[in-house]
């Protein structure tokens, strides 16, 4: 693979990040993945269709498998593991799991992208609203009646901490 | 909030019966959860798998040429290079690893490349050339089943023929209805693609594979027979499994990966796009069953006649164990003594089918419950009174002549279902975005009618017709930690949370540490047929008891008491006779207690040629009550509200029932209105999450979910198996309240917009 290499820069979670011998082909998903070794973005249906591979970029919530990875050069580039350090859960990921919105687990880094992204945006969204702003992500275990309720949770922990 | 469960969590506890929450949550929701796609290793390939792109063709022949001349190319291997067994499969070895002359199915894998990137592995398969000779396309059960038909594989088109005669099965009832049922092909669509990393022992010796699957030891066997080894030089090793439904219990990537690893000497990660998935495995059968009911005046059932084809696809997989779980759960959780049923699983040019949450009952409720509410009609009973009327009961003898011995609260599932209150009526406003339709918006509030059905089901737990089920699992106790190790996959069910409540529950510790989940122990069989937290769990259970029972022997000794009058007590050893009480961490200070444990169901037996036996171990119940608005202008559906009360035998941990119980009815919505693998012909039209629709969070229903919690003695834990029954019934109750809506004599699901607004 050394017809159309690449070499640039990304900035990953804050960090400039070096991207060497990379095809141009390759999707953000992959080069996050394979060439950057950040693995907690998924790769599901490689269409923008389950949005397991959610990754903010420039604080816009998009499918990694549908962006370049050589076009992502310029952006700031925001991960699962760029929302809060190992070990240390932000309040979402927190809801997800005591509201047993995880289960198998493959959409929920995913998930809990869309899920920051949509309260960045609306702090108190009506039911059908989060139903419309998760509804690019599919999860095939719970039936998303968990992630519902750890998204109230959520809000309604935000809202008594004044935020 | 409604669960602010956070505070009364940490002061109580995570024993059996309560929240306890999964040990790998917090991991998985920062993506630091390592699922098997996930793995990498020093000096890896990847490998690809080249596929036919016909369901029925002779191979003319095969060139390699041009893809050896990429650079970046390490190996390609056909069906010659496999050094074993030719074919594998779970019940029948008749699959081939790699199509030799014939290949039976589209997506049909032929050979296999490794190479230094998945780029170079896609040109590389496009740059081998094969010339085919198309072949005529069985892609018809009927002509599968007449003998006239050549066959396409040499063990014929049939995969079995099964009937049950029982009772009296030539009386006629005052009141006869008749229906014939079609049921779609789904799939899993698990969102954890197929992966696996194989890493091959020096020279060749050995070989180990990370791989996502349900049942590591049968993984084991299959590969080790292919690959011509000892089943001990085969190692393998859970990687996170992104989801499975039944998708991964038969073989699909994992021999490949193993060969390729093998001949190049270099660890070989494979991995599949979406649309290979869709090729890569097994799915529900599609199927056509006819009834016919016969009741007496005041609907008390007196016998069911009729058939059942399902279509297995190109090769065996396990169609002959789901035909059997589809025929002997044709008579629904109704009390029932004549029967004359027939059932065939056929082999054809189409997708193979297998294992799928509900595995054979799913296809046979769909019928059985559309024939309970014409019944209901010809009697002018409701819905609700034709089934309590008939209601099985413990003790009740099935058309096998298998006498029910589970708890059967039947009656009291559809009791409690019927009084969870209806939702209230629709109030939509134009361009609602709660609409039928959704975010199209093109729905309009005045052709919207509210259609009310319903279903119930009956489903066996574990495997069936003298299968040696067993589970094996390890306890080792030491200062206090307990460590579990056991082969259970972990599919995202929740077995890891459950493990570690029973010993919390049985030994008073509060850490419990899982041991990594492998082949360095014996199978835990497989993680499907709701039956690892009766198998599984009584292994785990088990061994808990035997280390519980040494700790006692200690301490008694210790104290100069009889071990049998000490109890665990929370976190404490106690003298139920005396003053004695210690803290188990003390009483296991410098100890180190290990124990296993090999559970194992009681026996059961094959079916004879009129389907009589003891086949099924145990039986779980459910009902659904769905509640529908159609457009019936433009043929959608919104389900509004699925109403359920469910069999569970003891409640061990709430919160994963629940997520059993809702993701169960979103994958039974998805059969009912939108999931179908579209088959031409035996050409798959819509291999891709674009065109194969699956539930969204606009999509998911209110669930309003009833545990009926009676302990079922027959289990180890008082708990029955939890997820399948979910996903089977709601499929007939969603359609039979889009009947209700429409009027429409809807026999097929999923249920097409054109079956509401274009009936033939």
């Amino acid at each position: 693979m050394t017809d159309t290499t690449g070499f640039y820069d990304l900035v990953v979670n804050g960090e400039r990040r070096q991207v060497r011998d990379s095809w141009v082909g390759e999707s953000l998903l992959y080069v996050l993945r394979e060439r950057l070794g950040l693995m907690g973005s998924k790769g599901a249906c490689e269409q923008g269709e389950c949005g397991s591979c959610t990754v903010l970029l420039d604080d816009e919530a998009v499918c990694s498998c549908l962006v370049l990875g050589a076009s992502a050069v310029g952006s700031d580039v925001v991960t699962i593991e760029g929302l809060a350090p190992h070990g240390a859960p932000t309040d979402v990921q927190l809801a997800f799991v005591e509201h047993g919105a995880v289960q198998c687990g493959f959409c929920t880094p995913g998930l809990v992208v869309a899920v920051h992204h949509l309260l960045e945006r609306n702090p108190d969204p009506s039911a059908i609203e989060t139903r419309e702003a998760l509804s690019g992500n599919i999860c095939r275990c719970t039936g998303y009646g968990r992630i519902f309720a750890a998204v109230e949770t959520v809000v309604a922990l935000r809202k008594g901490a004044g935020k | 909030m409604k669960n602010s469960s956070t505070t009364t969590r940490s002061q109580s506890r995570e024993v059996l019966g309560t929240s306890a929450l999964r040990p790998d949550g917090v991991a998985k929701t920062q993506g630091d959860f390592a699922f098997s796609s996930d793995f990498q290793a020093e000096n890896m390939l990847w490998g690809a798998t080249l596929r036919s792109p016909h369901p029925h063709a002779r191979i003319v022949s095969i060139d390699p040429t041009d893809a050896w001349r990429i650079p970046g190319v390490e190996t390609i291997i056909f069906a010659d290079d496999v050094p074993g067994q030719a074919t594998y499969g779970l019940i029948a070895s008749d699959q081939p690893v790699f199509a030799q002359n014939v290949v039976r199915y589209m997506g049909e894998p032929i050979a296999a490349v490794a190479a230094d990137h998945p780029e170079t592995c896609r040109r590389a398969l496009a740059a081998i050339k094969i010339v085919y000779e198309e072949l005529p396309v069985l892609f018809d059960m009927d002509l599968a089943i007449d003998p006239s038909t050549p066959p396409i594989h040499p063990d014929g088109n049939v995969f079995r023929h099964q009937r049950i005669i029982s009772g009296d099965p030539d009386i006629v009832g005052d009141v006869i209805v008749e229906g014939t049922y079609d049921i779609g092909m789904q799939d899993q669509a698990f969102l954890g693609l197929e992966a696996a990393l194989a890493y091959p022992d020096p020279g060749g010796a050995g070989v180990e594979l990370v791989v996502a699957t349900q049942w590591l030891h049968e993984d084991r066997k299959q590969i080790a027979d292919c690959l011509g080894m000892a089943p001990e030089k085969v190692r393998l090793v859970l990687g996170g499994v992104g989801g499975a439904f039944g998708a991964r219990e038969d073989i699909s990537l994992q021999v490949h990966t193993c060969l390729l690893a093998l001949r190049t000497g270099r660890p070989v990660k494979v991995q599949y796009s979406r649309e290979e998935s869709f090729f890569g495995h097994v799915h529900r059968h599609p199927g056509r069953i006819h009834l016919r009911h016969h009741a007496d005046r005041n609907g008390k059932l007196l016998k069911v006649e009729g058939w059942m084809k399902l279509d297995g696809g190109a090769y065996a997989s396990t169609s002959s164990a789901v035909l059997l779980n589809g025929i002997t759960h044709l008579q629904g959780p109704y009390a029932c003594d004549n029967s004359r049923l027939e059932a065939w699983a056929t082999r054809t040019n189409n997708p193979p089918c297998g294992a799928m949450r509900g595995f054979g009952v799913v296809q046979a409720c769909f019928a059985h419950e559309g024939q309970m509410d014409k019944l209901a009609v010809a009697l002018g009973l409701s819905p609700v009174e034709v089934r309590l009327r008939n209601a099985m009961k413990t003790g009740d003898k099935l058309f096998t002549g298998q006498v029910v011995d589970s708890v059967a609260p039947v009656a009291r599932c559809i009791r409690e279902t019927d009084a969870i209150p209806l939702p209230a009526e629709p109030a939509y406003g134009t361009g609602s975005l709660e609409l039928p339709g959704g975010s199209g918006r093109t729905s309009d509030p005045s052709h919207i009618r509210r259609g009310i059905g319903w279903g119930v089901s009956i489903k066996n737990l574990m495997y069936s017709e003298g299968f040696d089920d067993s589970a094996e699992a390890r306890c080792t106790l030491a200062d206090g930690v307990a460590t579990l190790k056991f082969a259970t996959a972990e599919v995202g069910q929740g077995f890891v949370v459950l493990a570690q409540q029973i010993a919390r529950t049985i030994l008073g510790v509060d850490t419990v540490v899982l041991d990594a989940i492998d082949t360095q122990i014996g199978s835990a069989g497989s993680t499907s047929a709701s039956r690892q937290t009766w198998m599984s769990g009584g292994a785990v259970d088990g061994a808990c008891r035997l280390v519980r029972e040494r700790l006692f022997e200690q301490v008694a000794h210790v104290h100069n008491l009889n071990p049998l009058q000490l109890a665990v007590e929370g976190t404490d050893i106690v003298d139920t006779l005396g003053p004695l009480r210690v803290p188990v961490s003390e009483a296991s200070k410098g100890l180190r207690i290990e124990e296993t444990f090999l559970h194992r169901h009681r026996p059961t037996e094959e079916l004879d040629e009129n389907g009589q036996g003891n086949c099924h171990v145990a039986f779980a119940f459910v009902a659904h009550r769905a509640v529908v608005d159609v457009d019936t202008e433009l043929g959608l559906v919104k389900v509004v509200q699925i109403a359920t009360a469910q069999d569970v035998g003891q409640v061990l941990n709430p919160l994963t029932l629940l997520g059993q119980i809702e993701g169960g009815i979103a994958q039974g919505l998805g059969l009912a209105v939108m999931e179908e693998i579209v088959v031409d012909r035996g050409v798959v039209k819509n291999p891709s999450f674009t065109d194969y629709l699956l539930p969204t969070a606009l999509d998911a229903p209110d669930v309003v979910a009833i545990p009926i919690e009676e302990y079922e003695p027959l289990a180890p834990l008082g708990a029955k198996g939890v997820g399948e029954p979910p996903c089977i019934s709601v499929t007939p109750a969603i359609v039979a309240a889009i009947r209700n809506a429409t009027g429409r004599d809807i026999t097929r699901t999923p249920v097409r917009p054109q079956d509401i607004c274009l009936p033939t």
